[in-house]
Order: C-alpha cells, then structure tokens, then sequence
C-alpha cells in the first residue's frame, strides 16, 4: 500500500463515483422504508433499523422474515448471520484503513457492501479511505433520509403489492447475490441453499428456512477445499457502480 | 419486535467492529474461511427463493416470479441495479393489473 498524495484529479474522481453509488443506494432506501412499514414494523422501528443497524441486505431480511410472520427473534438471528459479511469485509479492510481507537470505531458504522466495494481497489491508502468514507457517509445520509421518506409512503399506500414491492426485495437479494455467482461453486451453494429454503417453507415456522439454508453454507465449506475468490465486492458490483 | 430491532441492529453493528479490530489470522483456519464466505451465498439466495416463490407457509407461483425473471435478465445484461429492482416491481405490478 502506497502512501503516496492523490492529485486533484484523482480525487474528484474517486469523490465522484463514491458519491453515485451514494445516491444510487440511498435511493434504494425508499423501497426498504416502504417495504418494512408494509410488514407490520412501525415508522420508528423501520428508522432505527437504518440508523442502528445500517446494512441493507440484514435490514430487508428481518423485515421478509416478520412479513412472513415469522417470529422477531427469527428475523433478527437470519440479520446477524447475514452481518457477518461485513466482518470479513472488515478483515480486508483494516489493514488498507489503518484507523486506531474513535476514527476506527466511527469507520466500523459505515462498513458496508459498497464503502468496501468503492476502498478496497484503490492503490493508495488516501484513496482507500476516501473512497471507503465518502460512500459509508454519503450512503448512511441518504439511506436514512429515503428510509424516513419510505417508510412515511409506505404507511400511506398501505399494501406492498400495489406497486410490486414484494418483487422487489427478492430482485435486491438477487442483486446482491449475482457477483458472487461468477463462481461455480457459488452457483451449486445458491441453488442447494433455495432448493434446502423451499423444501423447508411448508414444513417449519416462517425464517427457519433461510437460517436452514445457512446449513448449506456450513455443509459445502467444511468438505469443500477452494477459496472463494469473490468474497470481497468490487466498483462493478454495486448500485451506481461503474459496469 | 423492539428487541429484535435492537438486539440485531447493535449485533450488526459489533460484527462490523470486530472485522475492523480482529488480527487478520482469524481467517487463516481455510474451512473458516470457506464457511464464513459461503454463508451469505447461502442466505441470499435463500432470501430470494423465499421471498419470491412462498406466501407463508405455503410455495406459490405468482407475478412475483416474472418480477424476478425480469432482474435475471437485467442482470445479464448488466443493467444498474436500480433497473434491476425497479423493474422488477414495475413487471409484478403491471402483471397483477392486467
């Protein structure tokens, strides 16, 4: 990792680009504010959810499992397996952050898919941490504000399916999915996960099935020998990226 | 529920910490690595079969799975993701009218 100083140019650049994905994401937001009213949380939990918790993916699973009526505590254990991405993102990112004590505490609110994604390719550090905290702060403003905007709609339209909201969370998780599909091995996790999820639907309480999936996950790692070589988001494989 | 919310939301928040604060060699142990790698492979694409082909507990087949065949094509043709989600509600939405 270089130390050496970004010239202007290449920092408008990376400011540029991290504030598209910024908005691209915050946008998003609404559908998240809309779709978690429609589930039965209130105006206010929905808010704390992007404010507290802050990762998209978590926040749209306890709210499709408590849609589902499933149990809360369902919805919350599937949302924390699914955080556990950002712990590995995390693992990449220290090293290249090199931020000790408030700052690093500060960053760790804003670890997410796309401050990952937007950070992780730059070649020097100063590149890194702009790129990384000019996404995690320009998506957690926007996200906040689309959640509240969202959230105040979806109380007024009342029924998800009116505008194929319901859609629209399984196209998101599909979305976030899709990168990491570019393995094969993912590809046979994928399809052994929803088939296990499915199989599952009829038969046990609404958010076992996806934490059943998780089983999968477990299952292929331990017998399985390769390393995953997308486990870590880049530029293209985020709202607003560059394709 | 203000205990889900609470409990998965600061949860989240300590599993991010954790990344940014654990020795790198945490993931040195490779089946770790493997699982902690294949889990959100697993979940997502739980999620998406769940949310898409189930009401309840019962497996259904409705304007949701052409909502979603329209983001399978969208994402073949590297479409922003913005297209992808939007178009897919707009599908589920103009097919329930129709």
């Amino acid at each position: 990792m270089s130390d050496a100083v970004l010239d202007p140019g290449e920092r408008s650049a990376i400011v540029r680009d991290s504030l598209a994905v910024g908005l691209a994401t915050g946008a998003y937001g609404l559908g998240f504010g809309a779709v978690s009213v429609a589930s039965g949380l209130s105006i206010a939990q929905t808010c704390v959810l992007s404010l507290l918790m802050f990762t998209g993916a978590s926040q749209f699973a306890l709210v499709g499992v408590v849609a589902a009526g499933g149990a809360p505590l369902s919805g919350a254990a599937t949302a924390l397996l699914l955080g556990t991405r950002n712990t590995l993102y995390g693992l990449r990112m220290a090293p290249l952050l090199r931020w000790r004590g408030w700052r690093r505490a500060a960053a760790a609110h804003v670890l997410i898919d796309e401050s990952t994604a937007m950070g992780v390719s730059r070649g020097t550090r100063e590149g890194v941490r702009l790129g990384f905290l000019t996404t995690g702060v320009s998506v957690f403003v926007l996200w906040n504000l689309a959640t509240a905007a969202g959230a105040l709609a979806g109380d007024a339209v009342g029924d998800p399916r009116t505008f194929g909201l319901d859609a629209a969370v399984g196209a998101a998780f599909l979305a976030l999915l899709w990168p990491r599909l570019r393995d094969r091995r993912n590809v046979l996790v994928a399809v052994l996960a929803a088939a296990v999820a499915l199989t599952m639907v009829p038969i046990t309480a609404a958010g076992v099935p996806v934490l059943a999936a998780g089983g999968v996950a477990l299952l292929v790692g331990v017998i399985g020998k390769r390393q995953d070589p997308t486990e870590v988001p880049g530029p293209d494989d985020v709202a607003g990226g560059h394709r | 529920m203000w205990t889900a919310v609470l409990l998965a939301g600061v949860g989240c928040y300590l599993l991010k910490l954790a990344g940014l604060s654990l020795p790198e060699r945490v993931l040195e142990h490779p089946t770790v690595e493997r699982v902690a790698d294949l889990i959100p492979v697993a979940l997502l694409a739980a999620l998406v079969a769940v949310q898409t082909f189930s009401s309840g507990s019962e497996l259904t087949l409705d304007a949701r799975a052409l909502g979603l065949g329209f983001a399978v094509v969208a994402l073949l043709l590297r479409m922003p993701f913005l297209v992808v989600v939007v178009g897919a509600s707009v599908v589920a939405a103009v097919t329930r009218l129709v």
